[in-house]
């Protein structure tokens, strides 16, 4: 059972398409939506945790890529730059997992990737420009 | 008791004791008020966060031919021109004419006064450019050219308040949807509560009835040497106290001054609120001598015992309503949530209180090593004692 992050960003022409249920239907794989939002006249973005074998994760892959919707690993997308941080805290009462923590006997504030759903709440949030999606 | 006089001399022998406003609560603790005002010489605070009213004079050199500048631009963001021929006053919240403000609500505010001084501070070429209608003595109309921290004549931080008193704690208790204020991002049912002081370390919270700290107050001012040229505009002592003498509201305000050429942009920094504008984030340190007992037992306040108010951003802080949903103290605040109608708010600073710390060390070292020597206010603040 292999557990992949990714951010999906569909097409317009693709935005009507049933692919989460196509990925769990047709390729058995567990599906945890994260994050999914989709603009008018625009693309759509979906963050995902997608769950299954080495083979079914590979199929479902593969199936996306052929639907033109581009797929990048979670980990890269959103990026704290740690010296333009100052430390204020005014992003952390709107992360909503704790991927953005704050040491209360050091104040600092840190950032842990591992955690970090990209729900970008905390870009608006921050008055530095310290967090910033990288697409 | 002591002098600034006597506490002077100590600082030039490299023998004052000097201790920062977290570290003076556990020596009163320990020793008690009357060992810890004749122990310890000096108190140093500090705080970092969003100041508006903050700006800067700055004087560039003139053209040949000469010009009587009427309007000037620096990097795109308007100044005041208003004052003489090549004297601007760069604000800290001015925007640049083609900003886009909330035109997209709500709008990002990337680039303004605040990050023009960032910028100069961080010695970055800056764009100038200024028209005129043309004089006998003054014939140019119209110039563009770059200028930079060290081509300018006079750089002048002044900044008309600063570094308040306690400030509220800010809520959205009636809108359907999130707010974007001054105090950031307010969302709705209360779902969370920011706050901007640094508590036990800020300076006028340690000098309650601005006992020291007053006009002519030598202060750390954006990594430089500032003073305190008069008290803030709102300058407000009489809000309600408690029985520390500490104010329960925003209070007094401090005017600064300092030059620009000396700052860094570590401690001056340009910000962007969101559905809001930009500002200038400063790092303020003041130095309190400890001149009798009564001073260090201000300086040893506690954040559990400094109360501020909690107040309404959707409804009522635009409306002038002025209404209180509550106190609480900067111990709740800085631990991360606070009982708000009986729900748990999380909390969040705009000011930094590892920067506040930072610039008290700073301020603390500096005075111990002789390089910093403090100043007897050439006239008090008002006090509304």
């Amino acid at each position: 059972m292999i557990k992949k992050r990714v951010v999906l960003t569909f097409p317009h022409e693709i935005v009507s398409q049933p692919v989460v249920y196509h990925l769990v239907k047709d390729y058995n794989l567990m599906i945890n939506i994260l994050r999914a939002r989709v603009t008018p006249q625009e693309q759509g973005r979906l963050v995902v945790e997608i769950s299954g074998s080495k083979k079914e994760l590979e199929a479902g892959m593969n199936y996306l890529a052929e639907l033109n919707i581009d797929i990048q690993s979670l980990a890269r997308d959103i990026k704290w730059h740690e010296n333009k941080c100052v430390h204020c805290t005014a992003c952390i009462p709107h992360c909503p997992t704790d991927a953005i923590s704050l040491d209360r006997d050091t104040m600092k504030v840190s950032f842990d990737k591992e955690k970090c759903i990209a729900c970008e709440l905390c870009i608006s949030a921050c008055p530095y420009q310290a967090i910033e999606i990288v697409i | 008791m002591k002098t600034y006089k006597e506490i002077n001399e100590k600082i030039r022998k490299g023998e004052a004791v000097v201790v920062t406003a977290e570290e003076i609560i556990d020596i009163v603790e320990e020793k008690g008020t009357k060992r810890a005002a004749k122990e310890v010489d000096v108190v140093t605070t500090g705080t970092f966060a969003p100041m508006c009213s903050s700006g800067a004079f700055i004087n560039f050199k003139n053209s040949t031919p000469k010009i009587r500048a009427q309007k000037v631009w620096l990097n795109g963001v308007n100044t005041y021109a208003g004052l003489a021929a090549t004297d601007v006053y760069l604000g800290a919240t001015e925007l640049p004419d083609e900003d886009l403000l909330n035109k997209v609500f709500p709008g990002s505010f990337k680039y303004g006064g605040g990050h023009v001084l960032e910028d100069l501070v961080a010695g970055r070429h800056i764009k100038l450019r200024a028209i005129s209608y043309g004089t006998d003595c003054y014939p140019k109309r119209e110039i563009e050219t770059v200028i930079d921290i060290k081509s300018v004549n006079q750089a002048i931080l002044t900044n008309p308040r600063n570094a308040y008193q306690n400030y509220n704690v800010a809520i959205n208790k009636y809108s359907e949807r999130t707010i974007y204020t001054y105090m950031g991002i307010l969302r709705s049912k209360i779902g969370n509560a920011n706050y901007c002081s640094a508590g036990q370390l800020s300076p006028l919270l340690n000098d309650p009835f601005y006992k020291t700290i007053g006009i002519g107050t030598k202060i750390f001012l954006g990594g430089g040497e500032g003073f305190v040229y008069w008290e803030g505009t709102q300058h407000n002592p009489s809000v309600k106290r408690g029985t520390n003498g500490v104010v329960r509201a925003p209070a007094g305000t401090l005017a600064v001054v300092g030059d620009l050429k000396q700052m860094s942009p570590e401690w001056l920094k340009g910000t962007s609120i969101t559905g809001y504008g930009v500002t200038l984030t400063i790092g303020i340190g003041i130095p309190i001598p400890i001149l009798s007992e009564d001073i260090v037992k201000y300086t040893a306040v506690k954040d559990k015992d400094i109360y501020t108010q909690i107040v309404d951003y959707s409804k009522d802080y635009p409306n002038g309503v002025n209404k209180s949903y509550g106190e609480v103290n900067y111990k709740q605040l800085r631990d991360g949530y606070i009982e708000i109608e009986g729900k748990q708010v999380p909390t969040g600073a705009l000011s930094s209180y590892k920067k506040a710390r930072e610039i008290a060390e700073i301020l603390k070292n500096k005075i111990k090593k002789g390089r910093f020597e403090l100043t007897k206010p050439v006239k008090s603040l008002s006090s509304g004692e």
